[in-house]
């Protein structure tokens, strides 16, 4: 039996209210007992004295790449850079080559994952077909296959009608609907979220509105089929309020926000830089402010990366050429600890909750798949870390294939340390 | 990327006064044409033209030959671009030519910017996008300065597409550094409310004959059917709400001057009653593009 003994950490797990030094004891793969002072003779020894030991860290929006863009970006490259960054486990969206919008290619991942990823995998099947917006995918057999959700990530369902179809299917198979909420009308050409800066650039605006209709028009759906309606990287105003309203209502829908969306404004954009460019674009700071105030009142579910890997040759380019998207694994951590705790705004155990038992909860994984909690039949993840240890951030020396990010140079307070997944170290931090 | 000119935004101005004020110099003061300095002898000014155009270009090619400068003039038809090399592997190679400057115009805002990043030549821009065409509103300036004599007061009307426009923005930047008062007019969607904050001193009127009352200088620009993604207003519309007519010249300042960056659409956005007035200052703004281009070399050649 193989066994792994993390001791005198500050063991804290929101979901199970624990906060305190404890030992953590994980024994085929699955998290055994939390408690002081432990003792497995014969398990593998781990010194946590000083730093924060936390359920494994969960990122329910990430791109692999593979199969289709290796270049840019393969299972084994993504599934380090986030073990890297302490995530334990990633949800990898469908935008690949072929589209994930069929058991094969969902078993394709899956098989891959179990193979050449040190993280866990867990794919997110398309909504349609080709995520071309009109027939419905291989939905029930995806979710046969492995997958988790489903989304047309970066290519949103326009046609009201086909969204609410594919609602009803997934509320069926209890899996969550995750929507990229951008109306493609409102935001067609568009390069930066529209305003003065837009404007004075010359650069065409995506404006808050494409998100805020789509957002709108998707929390009505879910109140027609009852399904479970996730919307990723909520960047606007309104669209968090919306989503307030929607919780107030009773409804079943939830969203994420990116580090990128409430470290940065449009303000922060070095002009004609891609790596300032992604979708949803950089708000304004009234934007980012009400995101941030979603995150410490709740409305806003959990935090993923949208990690976005592109080759550097495409990133080379006049900014309206260069696609959207910046990576964004190994800076996650440090972002949110900068924006949310070492301002006061958010409690550490808050933030590790919003890495862990939310994204968890949104996914919804059950039985031998839970995940999120440090609680005995858990899936056997640990994140350490140091919240407060200063360290920079070097994107030539990432373990990504990608080095699109505004991040390279920043300075932090605080990141991962050691990341466990199933029992065995999946990283740790050069010269721990 | 010290000596390059990307932008009027981010010049001073005293830089901008320089080159105006040396532009001066190389303006024919009667004369068959414009003076021949041969201050740049042996050096080298590379036109790279992504996009078309007829007068820009000419007008830097006769404004280099007239420093002693040699050209290279490439159109984007024959260059490397149109077989599918990037833009920065273009540029990296015609920089390998050592030239003295690279003059550029570029369809994608910002193009320019990103480049001089990445390039140790340095980069007059020529046009980006719908971003700045910073030599288009000093030859402006040097030309309302001619009829005006001055900049500072002026109550200057810009009427038509100013999202879509380089050369609206480039001038708002420049009147407003001079302490002139900007009018912008146009169709509500082509004239974002967020412009008036692009500069000090910007206003936004939908009216255009609110706008034109008390005008000293009226610039038209040309619709640029080309860059509108957008549902349009019919032409007949635009041209009877926003083109130019005697009847807004006559609601403006007695001495109020026209201006067009060209090339002009007669009957759409400006009528040739107007366009051929003695008010037009549309010919003389295209000569003065030459005199203002040889200070803009100099600048770049001669630090």
């Amino acid at each position: 039996m193989k066994r792994l003994l993390i001791r005198n950490g500050r063991v804290i797990c929101p979901a199970s209210g624990h906060d305190g030094v404890a030992d953590v004891l994980i024994e085929d793969g699955r998290i055994a007992a939390v408690g002081p002072d432990l003792t497995a003779p014969g398990a593998d020894t781990l010194d946590a004295a000083g730093l924060v030991v936390a359920p494994g860290f969960i990122d329910i929006h990430v791109h692999l790449r593979e199969p289709g863009f290796t270049h840019a970006e393969t299972i084994a490259t993504g599934s380090r850079a986030a073990a890297a960054g302490g995530f334990t486990t990633v949800c990898c969206m469908p935008n690949t080559n072929p589209v994930n919008d069929s058991a094969t290619v969902t078993t394709y991942i899956v098989e891959k994952a179990r193979r050449e990823a040190v993280v866990n995998v867990f794919p997110i099947g398309a909504i349609t077909k080709g995520s071309e917006g009109e027939e419905l995918a291989s939905i029930g057999s995806m979710a046969a296959a492995g997958a988790v959700a489903i989304s047309d990530d970066g290519r949103p369902v326009m046609n009201a009608r086909v969204m609410r179809r594919a609602m009803e299917t997934a509320r069926a198979l209890d899996i969550p609907v995750i929507q990229h909420c951008e109306d493609l009308h409102l935001s067609a050409g568009g390069d930066m979220h529209e305003c003065a800066d837009s404007v004075r650039l010359g650069l065409r605006g995506i404006p808050a509105a494409a998100e805020d209709v789509m957002v709108a028009r998707d929390i009505l759906l879910a109140e027609l089929t009852g399904a479970r309606y996730h919307v990723a990287h909520i960047s606007t105003k309104n669209a968090v309020a919306m989503v307030e309203f929607a919780r107030r209502r009773g409804l079943p829908v939830t969203c994420e926000a990116t580090p990128h969306h409430i470290a940065l404004h449009t303000g922060h954009m070095r002009p004609y830089d891609s790596n300032y460019k992604m979708k949803p674009p950089l708000r304004g700071p009234e934007h980012v402010e009400a995101v941030i105030e979603g995150v410490i009142h709740g409305t806003v579910d959990c935090l993923a990366t949208d990690h976005a890997p592109h080759a550097g040759d495409d990133k080379m380019q006049e900014f309206e050429r260069c696609p959207f998207g910046i990576i964004g694994l190994e800076t996650a951590l440090g972002i949110a600890l900068e924006v949310l705790v070492h301002t006061g705004r958010v409690s550490l155990n808050r933030l590790i909750a919003l890495f862990t038992s939310e994204p968890a909860r949104v996914i919804g994984w059950k039985g031998g798949q839970a995940r999120g909690a440090l609680k005995p039949g858990y899936a056997g993840d640990v994140t350490i870390f140091h919240p407060e240890y200063p360290w920079t951030y070097d994107v030539k020396k990432s373990l990504s294939k990608s080095a699109n990010t505004p991040f390279s140079g920043r300075t932090f307070r605080g990141g991962p340390i050691v990341t466990v997944v199933g029992g065995e170290i999946a990283w740790k931090a050069p010269g721990f | 990327m010290g000596r390059s000119l990307l932008g009027i935004e981010d010049l001073d101005r005293t830089e901008i006064e320089r080159i105006l004020n040396r532009a001066v110099a190389f303006q024919p003061h009667g004369g068959p044409t414009f003076a021949r300095v041969n201050t740049c002898t042996g050096m080298m000014v590379v036109n790279a033209f992504f996009e078309n155009s007829t007068r820009t270009r000419s007008s830097f090619e006769i404004a280099a030959h007239r420093l002693g400068a040699d050209t290279l003039s490439i159109t984007a038809a024959g260059s490397s671009v149109a077989k599918g090399e990037s833009l920065v592997d273009t540029l990296n190679t015609l920089s390998a030519m050592r030239p003295s400057v690279i003059v550029m115009r570029h369809q994608a805002s910002g193009a320019p910017h990103f480049l001089a990043r990445h390039l140790s030549t340095p980069i007059v821009n020529a046009g980006d996008g719908t971003h700045e065409h910073p030599t288009q509103a000093l030859l402006d300036a040097r030309t309302i300065l001619d009829r005006c004599g001055r900049l500072e007061g002026l109550r200057v009307v810009i009427i038509g597409d100013i999202l879509h426009s380089r050369v609206a923005r480039s001038n708002i930047f420049l009147l407003s550094k001079f302490g002139a008062s900007v009018v912008l007019c146009g169709p509500p969607a082509l004239l974002p409310r967020e412009m008036a904050a692009m500069a000090r001193g910007v206003e936004i009127e939908y009216d255009m004959r609110r706008a034109v009352r008390g005008a000293n200088v009226i610039m038209m620009l040309r619709v640029q059917l080309e860059r509108i993604h957008e549902p349009q207003m019919q032409a007949g519309e635009y041209f009877r709400f926003y083109g130019l007519r005697q009847e807004h010249v006559d609601l403006a300042h007695p001495d109020v001057i026209v201006m067009h960056p060209g090339p002009m659409n007669r009957g759409r956005e400006i009528s040739s009653e107007v366009a051929d007035s003695q008010r037009s200052m549309i010919l003389n703004q295209v000569e003065n593009g030459v005199p203002v281009r040889m200070a803009v070399l100099e600048r770049v050649l001669l630090p």
